[in-house]
């Protein structure tokens, strides 16, 4: 018989919607929204260009329980605009970290599922960046802890792959992409020679998560379910590192040895081998677990960051 | 103004500022005797992983006293290596060191007095406490034609947009209407005395750029957004 909860799990983190992951992954029952689609706080600017608004303008933050204890959240809806950070959408999130910072004792986590900054309200979407980066910081030189869970549809690019860097630690899935310029604004400015966006393997290898975890970008890497993150989480809140000028002096250690190790890299296959993946080739297709136990003999320096 | 000039504007009384690749690291003396950390990307230079990690290295061997980060710079550099590399770390990074150098009391300003795009602004001028701009400078987000890649909307739309949007359009004063830049400054007037002024003032820490998207109209929700939820979390069930 199938348990009643495992039923109503999505099977799916990529598939799942912001609210059906943030269901799965807090305790049942215990999440309460802030400014949720009831106070209809929308976009001021999309009317602009004669788009559709959403009544939470594409995030759900507010507060839950993870395991007994308390934290704040804030989940992307990657369906919504790409998951683009819009005016609204990007200060819900500086006030979770701000409060973060006045209550260091609440840990954040971010549902990153976002293109990066809203392209149609540009420049409100790149100073929410700033100001998310800022409160982030300050959250953290106060003893917070964010964790970001990372494997939607949207991946994390542009904005949001410079915000998830500024996290306390990162968990992703295989079908979590990272990075600032995606494909196709990389292949519109330097050519399809440079990188073919429609290369789906291509982007795998460069952007995803299995090269993210080997390169130490992300702290963990875990199946595509509420229930693997929601494992994650709990331990990267106990494990993940503090911030101060020591953590930045051995990320700026960690960031050299990088470029000194693989910055004459080709392509992602040059590092897995250079790690001393043999079979660079068939590490796409290895299962989870069967990639979790060659990642941890050769991943590259662990994230202090 | 070319950067030769507003750095002997800025520093008459001398300064060491290196300049290679685009980038600048050194420091100057202000007329108080008292020492700037300088650093800069200049030339329109992409911002990619080897200059951001040099930038912050640079940053973290400083010591103390206020920094300096000018900019007129391209975007962050759009190549495979660089997202390979993890480019975004690189950047959080560079934001990373500056802003937990200001949080420590070292005062960081942003000079744009050029053009700067997306990445590589918001890890150089956009994480500073104060950003100050000269005539001429000219922020952007996105290039159009990706823009119209990325949105599925039309260039024709996009251009005619950008004239009449401050929320979408690129430009100096666009930009200020978020909230972004603090204070302009005159290129006749010395330099050096406009940052010894913005020092003197002693400005606190707190990110007031949402109150002046607000007071400017250019973002009229944001700072009431985070303070209703930031209110909402800090609320004991």
């Amino acid at each position: 018989m199938i348990d009643r909860a495992d039923m109503m799990l999505p099977p799916s983190w990529y598939e799942a919607s912001a609210r059906r992951r943030l269901a799965a992954l807090l305790d049942p029952g215990s999440f309460t929204e802030f400014l949720g689609p009831e106070a209809r706080e929308t976009s001021p600017h999309l009317g602009i260009f004669d788009l559709p608004v959403q009544f939470d303008d594409g995030i759900i933050v507010g507060k839950g329980r993870l395991d007994g204890s308390r934290v704040l959240v804030a989940a992307q809806e990657g369906r919504f605009m790409g998951g683009a950070f819009g005016e609204v959408h990007g200060a819900k999130l500086t006030g979770i970290l701000r409060a973060a910072r006045d209550n260091p004792a609440l840990p954040v986590l971010i549902l990153f599922d976002t293109g990066g900054v809203r392209l149609q309200e540009a420049n409100a979407g790149e100073m929410a960046i700033a100001e998310i980066i800022r409160a982030a910081v300050e959250a953290r030189l106060a003893g917070a802890k964010i964790i970001g869970l990372i494997g939607g549809r949207a991946g994390c690019y542009g904005g949001g792959g410079i915000v998830a860097a500024c996290c306390s630690a990162l968990a992703v899935t295989e079908q979590g992409r990272i990075s600032v310029s995606g494909p196709e604004v990389i292949e519109t400015n330097r050519g399809v020679e440079e990188f073919d966006s429609r290369d789906r393997p291509l982007v795998w290898r460069t952007m995803g998560g299995k090269h993210r975890y080997l390169l130490g970008s992300a702290a963990a890497f875990v199946e595509d379910t509420p229930a693997a993150f929601r494992a994650k989480a709990v331990e990267l809140l106990a494990a993940a590192p503090g911030l101060s000028l020591d953590t930045l002096r051995a990320e700026q250690a960690r960031l050299a040895e990088r470029l000194r190790r693989f910055g004459h890299a080709k392509d992602a296959v040059d590092i897995w081998q250079a790690l001393g993946i043999n079979d660079a080739a068939a590490l796409p297709g290895l299962e989870t677990e069967d990639f979790l136990a060659l990642a941890q003999k050769v991943r590259a320096g662990e994230v202090r960051r | 103004m070319t950067i030769d000039a507003i750095l002997a504007s800025l520093f008459p009384g001398g300064h060491d500022v290196g300049r290679a690749d685009g980038l600048l690291m050194g420091s100057g003396r202000m007329e108080d005797g008292g020492a700037v950390t300088v650093i800069g990307v200049i030339d329109h230079t992409a911002l990619g992983v080897d200059e951001a990690l040099a930038l912050s290295a640079h940053v973290l061997g400083s010591g103390t006293g206020p920094i300096l980060v000018l900019v007129d710079s391209a975007s962050q550099r759009m190549s495979k290596r660089d997202e390979l590399l993890g480019l975004n770390e690189f950047l959080a990074h560079l934001a990373k060191c500056l802003v937990v150098a200001d949080l420590n009391g070292r005062l960081t300003v942003g000079l744009l007095y050029g053009r700067s795009a997306a990445g590589a602004f918001i890890a150089t001028a956009l994480a500073t406490r104060v950003l100050v701009a000269l005539p001429g400078a000219e922020p952007t987000v996105m290039d159009l034609p990706s823009m119209a890649r990325v949105t599925k909307l039309s260039l024709e739309t996009l251009e005619a947009k950008a004239k009449s949007t401050p929320v979408f359009a690129p430009g100096l004063d666009n930009l200020a209407a978020m909230g972004a830049v603090h204070e302009m400054w005159d290129p006749h007037l010395p330099l050096s005395a406009q940052l010894a002024t913005l020092l003197a003032r002693g400005t606190d820490t707190t990110d007031r750029r949402g109150r002046l998207g607000a007071e400017r109209a250019g973002r009229p929700k944001a700072a009431a957004i985070a303070e209703r939820v930031h209110a909402l979390a800090l609320e004991d069930d």
